[in-house]
């Protein structure tokens, strides 16, 4: 059994997102050219929750997408095929400022896959991140716009982001 | 439930849950078909080689699309601009395509277990794409993906497989995956094209078309395959359709829902109605695209399919 440490609960989450969107509305007075695509699996459940807080910022509907990016990662020949999840893009990006919404930024390889990804989709006037937890060692020069928590990490741990789980309390945990 | 296969060389050995996956991931690439840019990198880099010794355009079209969509390179080749009509052999065909440092060899073939040769001496990964009368699997799959996708289940379902049986891969690898997937499956046709000895791969045999069809979620018409006959196993066309061929007679005596799929080429006015076969209830288009996108699926899957698993991190 791995030791685990619990970096945020239910409370520090929610306080950690309302942040968040607060900082996605500063930067984007009015939100009719923000929208949110999350990367499945815990990125999606953010984006969500990032939209239900935005659209009482702004007070209109704050559209969601959820991207998948295994077609374009750059590790498909160095393991087993990875499960994929359905992409719903139901809206045009073009034009629009994407918020990417990811649960943890680690190498930054899969935020590198969803720029390529989304630009199948169309022209962003604007990309940018945010991410509940960011625990360093990057590989790609990549930086979050928007970030939860930072969380000093060595490689060899894992996080774990724990989200709308039956009969779970929210978390995110460190585990050594 | 992952897949750790390096080819894909028949049905019978799959689990139900191999199956599964399959499908599951052909969902994500059909959706990549439905987008303005149809192409994503997965397979950027690796080459496909269409080794089709039998000739086919539907098949063959739909795995060069498929891999073109995967960004791999892809060639085709066929038995009649070859070196296989100077004598070469099929093992030397075969080596010569690797030494071209191809990853991918995608066998159509006249003789059964052509695809399982050559895996037993390739690296590249060998899928099946017909072998004889033996299996045809990417049919078999995208068959069942058609049919999940449009009655939202395959377990419990009357599938009821018409024709040439006894000729076809196609029927038994969907006579496999179906029954896999917990269908019940009824073949029906001349007797001479569907023996009782069928029954040993989990399905009925009937030779009655009314009783078959009467019950039937799904009829799947197989073409009648003159090329495969040795002799002629039924007195005349025009006696298969008074018997077996699917009429608007008929088909009003199935169930108001069931559907009609057929892998084509189809015969217009042999084993199907010529309106039916343009009608709301044929999957036969369905089936087309559909292919696609399982096809691009197999690649995907195979190409991870080699060695120990990788753990990603975050």
């Amino acid at each position: 059994m791995p030791e685990t440490i619990v970096i945020l609960k239910a409370a520090a989450i929610h306080r950690a997102l309302t942040r968040i969107a607060h900082e996605i509305a500063e930067r984007h007075e009015n939100g009719d050219s923000v929208v949110l695509v999350g990367i499945p699996l815990v990125g999606d459940v953010l984006a969500q929750k990032l939209s239900a807080l935005l659209s009482e910022i702004w007070r209109i509907p704050v559209p969601v997408g959820i991207l998948d990016v295994t077609m374009h990662r750059d590790d498909l020949d160095r393991q087993i095929a990875p499960h994929m999840h359905p992409t719903v893009i139901p809206f045009d990006v073009t034009g629009k400022t994407v918020v990417l919404v990811d649960d943890v930024l680690f190498s930054g390889r899969t935020t590198r896959a969803a720029m390529d990804a989304i630009n199948d989709f169309g022209r962003p006037k604007k990309i940018q991140l945010a991410v509940l937890v960011d625990r360093g060692h990057r590989e790609l020069p990549i930086k979050a716009d928007f970030v939860g928590k930072n969380v000093p990490t060595a490689l060899t741990e894992k996080i774990r982001v724990r989200l709308d789980i039956p009969g779970r309390e929210d978390e995110v945990v460190l585990e050594k | 439930m992952s897949w750790h296969r390096k080819h894909l060389l028949d049905i019978e050995s799959l689990s139900a849950a191999e199956i599964v996956t399959v499908l599951d991931t052909a969902r994500a690439f059909k959706a990549v078909g439905e987008r303005a840019i149809k192409k994503v990198p997965a397979l950027r880099g690796k080459t496909v080689v269409n080794l089709f010794i039998e000739p086919s355009t539907r098949t063959r079209i739909s795995f060069e699309l498929a891999a073109q969509r995967l960004t791999a390179d892809i060639v085709n080749f066929s038995a009649d601009a070859s070196s296989l009509k100077k004598g070469e052999t099929l093992k030397d065909t075969a080596r010569n395509l690797e030494a071209l440092n191809a990853d991918f060899i995608i066998i159509r073939h006249s003789a059964s277990g052509a695809p399982h040769f050559l895996a037993r001496f390739l690296n590249a990964h060998v899928i099946n794409a017909g072998d004889g009368a033996h299996e045809h699997p990417t049919q078999a799959l995208l068959d069942a993906f058609t049919i999940r996708e449009r009655k939202g289940k395959i377990a419990g379902l009357n599938v009821t497989i018409l024709g040439d049986i006894l000729y076809s891969r196609v029927a038994r690898s969907n006579i496999w995956a179906l029954t896999k997937l917990g269908a019940n499956v009824t073949l029906c046709g001349p007797s001479t094209l569907v023996p009782k000895t069928f029954e040993r791969m989990g399905c009925r045999v009937t030779h009655d078309m009314d009783e078959a069809i009467r019950e039937a979620d799904i009829l799947n018409l197989l073409r009648i395959q003159h090329e495969r006959q040795r002799q002629t196993m039924f007195p005349g066309i025009g006696e298969y359709t008074t018997l077996f061929g699917l009429t608007p007679a008929r088909l009003a005596r199935t169930k108001p829902d069931a559907l009609i799929m057929h892998p084509g080429p189809i015969n217009r006015g042999v084993e199907i109605d010529s309106e039916i076969a343009d009608s709301k209830r044929s999957l036969i288009l369905e089936q087309v695209t559909n292919g696609l996108a399982v096809r691009m699926a197999v690649l995907f899957l195979v190409n991870g399919g080699k060695g120990p698993s990788e753990v990603t991190g975050n």
